[in-house]
């Protein structure tokens, strides 16, 4: 070991600019390797070449693993990346891997991907058939709708980004009339048009609904009731009255024991037995129901948890006041014990719509849904892989917005004070 | 002259410990009570009991005119009346000190907002920190924070003010500045039962001073009685120890 010195600041000139030089060959071994498949260590025994480009990595990371070089920018990479030889080995492993799957990937998304035609047939490239996400665009967004008033329910989406979008905005003062509009007439006013049936619109049945929309339209409605009744449970757990508590808890307790899945295939399966002879509840309407109960009861234990966080003293200074139960729990408690779970909530809210696929089981068929129907189509066998990868994407969408937007909240709320 | 609050032979057991056993207690409207004591002597849960923070299982407590028991109604009417500053400030964190002010009085006792922004910002001067009125608690020194909450319990506009060690938590050096504020609030005419062991506010303010031990009232003197001509035993060495 003794036989070249250790890497110090007294050899930094020599060192560094040697050691960048073997990082950057093994590098470009491995991308030429992989991008245009040439080997450059062609001309060496075929096991040595295949691991050339670590041992060349390895060497210069270790050259350049000067403790206070007094370089700022090396010292933050060593500390990062290259504090001892495991370090910089997997440091390695993982640039090399990233390059070598590119290719492959860009082949099968991009270049070698089909992107004209209108039928399977169209798609004699190697990559993937997006003809089929483009042909059967309209049914994963819309489902089985008529085509002839699917403007309703862009309508109904339109009137809610456009009032979302505005409340952003307005001043503060009238930003509780756009909440209230949202929260309670907006839902009714847009299944009104979406289902029509009234004011000269045609009735379009429930079981027609599905695609993208219906997955927007369960999720939100979900999300919608699910909180507030799950803030009532919390409370209800820790309420002193034992009638209360214990039904709270065996609510809890009961939806959270059961899969959603087993829920969901009840509602529409069991629960129309218990109903009177005669009396019908639609079946989305049993769907959303189950769903909302099922995430009340997660929902409940994560607001639980803030309740439980927060000091006595916060519920003897806000009684001392003169506060009932309501307005304690109303201007003290809940708004440090939300604050609190926002990632706890947004946590369950993610699930939430990650878990509405799972009504295909009562027959409803939302993105994933329409999906799993399109690629059984005799026409398009052999498409789940581009399904799958689309739906997954629009989901991965969708969930992000909405985990960044909690961490915006959070910390908006956390800078307040 | 009418009393403003009257315990009769009061019990109270935590399960099968008894944590107050036969106190009686009378104040008069503008009296100071100090209530003094060892650790663990019930202080804390007697005057909890007061405002009905704690449950007392036997005996009366008339408070204004009221009897608090289990069929009271409108207990938040009572405890309206009855400000409580607590050892820990117990300050709203989420909010503002000026909102901690007003809070409250437009909540409970529905004052417009002006009126409870106006009420809010007299007491802060009262207490010396209206210029920290838009800051958040954690910003706050623990002095500064102790102020806040006794403004906060005057601008309830209250009858009787109880106070619960309101300056052990605090650093030696802004326990003064608390107790100029209650001394003038005590000056004010405000009825006042305070927990404490700062004898040299004690011996400012109080008209009676109350010696507790393991639950019970062992003494029960004026001021300068209680300092000068203990009875009790146990009051002559608690108070050798702490003088
Ligand atoms: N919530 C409670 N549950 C059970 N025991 C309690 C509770 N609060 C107080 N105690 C007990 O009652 C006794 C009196 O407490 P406290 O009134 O706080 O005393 P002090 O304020 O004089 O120090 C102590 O022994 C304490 O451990
Ligand atoms: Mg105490």
């Amino acid at each position: 070991m003794n036989l070249i010195a250790k890497p110090s600041k007294e050899n930094f000139k020599t060192y560094v600019p040697i050691g960048l030089f073997l990082i950057s060959l093994s590098i470009l071994d491995v991308f030429v390797n992989a991008f245009f498949n040439f080997n450059l260590m062609a001309f060496l025994p075929s096991q040595l070449s295949y691991f050339l480009p670590l041992i060349l990595g390895f060497i210069g990371f270790y050259l350049i693993r000067i403790e206070f070089s007094g370089v700022h920018s090396l010292d933050i990479l060593n500390k990062n990346i290259n504090s001892n030889n495991f370090n910089a080995l997997l440091t390695l492993l993982t640039i090399f891997i990233i390059i070598k799957s590119i290719p492959p990937m860009l082949d099968w998304f991009i270049l070698e991907a089909n992107f004209i035609g209108n039928s399977k047939d169209d798609c004699t490239g190697d990559g993937a058939c997006w003809v089929f996400i483009k042909v059967w665009f309209n049914r994963f967004m819309y489902g089985l709708y008529p085509d002839a008033e699917q403007w309703r329910i862009n309508t109904a989406f339109l009137i809610l980004f456009a009032v979302v979008g505005v409340s952003f905005f307005v001043s503060e003062k009238f930003k509780k009339y756009f909440v209230l509009f949202l929260v309670f007439v907006f839902p009714f006013l847009g299944i009104k048009l979406i289902s029509g049936g009234s004011f000269g619109l045609e009735y379009v049945e429930s079981a027609a609904w599905g695609g993208l929309s219906l997955t927007f339209i369960i999720s939100a409605f979900a999300i919608l009731f699910c909180f507030p009744i799950g803030v009532i449970l919390a409370l209800g757990r820790r309420s002193s009255l034992p009638a209360i508590k214990y039904i709270s808890i065996g609510f809890i307790e009961l939806w959270r024991g059961v899969p959603l899945i087993t829920v969901l295939f009840m509602s529409a399966v069991m629960f129309p037995m218990f109903l009177p002879d005669g009396t019908f509840i639609d079946k989305l309407i049993r769907v959303l129901i189950a769903i909302t109960l099922f995430e009340a009861a997660y929902m409940a234990e994560v607001v639980r948890g803030g309740l439980q966080a927060l000091p006595k003293g916060q519920y003897e200074a806000a009684k001392s006041l003169g506060m009932g139960y309501w307005r304690m729990n109303a201007l003290i408690i809940l708004p440090q014990a939300l604050k609190l779970v926002i990632p706890g909530i947004a946590n369950t809210l993610l699930a939430l719509v990650k878990d509405t696929p799972l009504i295909f089981v009562v027959g409803l068929m939302e993105l994933a849904g329409m999906i799993g129907l399109a690629k059984t189509n005799p026409k398009w066998l052999g498409m789940a892989m581009e399904g799958y990868v689309f739906a997954g994407l629009v989901f991965w969408i969708i969930c992000y917005a909405m985990s960044r937007y909690s961490q915006n909240l959070e910390k908006k709320l956390s800078t307040e004070r | 002259m009418g009393k403003i609050i009257e315990l009769k032979k009061v019990n109270k057991w935590f399960d099968k410990f008894q944590v107050l056993k036969d106190i009686d207690l009378e104040v008069a409207p503008q009296e100071k009570i100090v209530i003094c004591g060892p650790s663990g002597s019930g202080k804390s849960t007697l005057i909890r009991c007061i405002n009905r923070l704690e449950e007392h299982q036997e005996g009366n407590i008339v408070v204004d005119g009221t009897e608090l028991s289990e069929s009271t109604k409108n207990i938040e009417k009572i405890r309206a009346e009855v400000g409580m500053v607590f050892q820990q400030f117990n300050l709203f964190p989420h909010l503002s000190i000026l909102d901690n002010c007003t809070l409250a009085p437009i909540w409970v006792k529905k004052l417009p907002k002006k009126e409870a922004e106006e009420l809010a910002m007299k007491n802060l001067t009262r207490v010396q920190i209206d210029d920290q009125a838009l800051k958040f608690p954690g910003q706050l020194s623990g002095g500064q924070q102790q102020r806040a909450a006794i403004a906060r319990a005057l601008c309830m506009e209250p009858k009787i003010m109880l106070f619960d060690e309101p300056t052990s938590a605090l650093d030696p050096e802004m326990i003064k500045e608390v107790l100029d504020v209650m001394v003038d609030l005590a000056k004010g005419g405000m009825t006042m039962i305070v927990v404490t062991h700062e004898m040299g506010f004690a011996k400012e303010v109080a008209d009676y001073m109350i010696f507790m031990d393991e639950g019970k009232i062992v003494e029960k003197a004026k001021t300068k009685e209680f300092f000068e001509n203990p009875k009790s035993d146990r009051t002559k060495l608690f108070l050798s120890q702490i003088l």
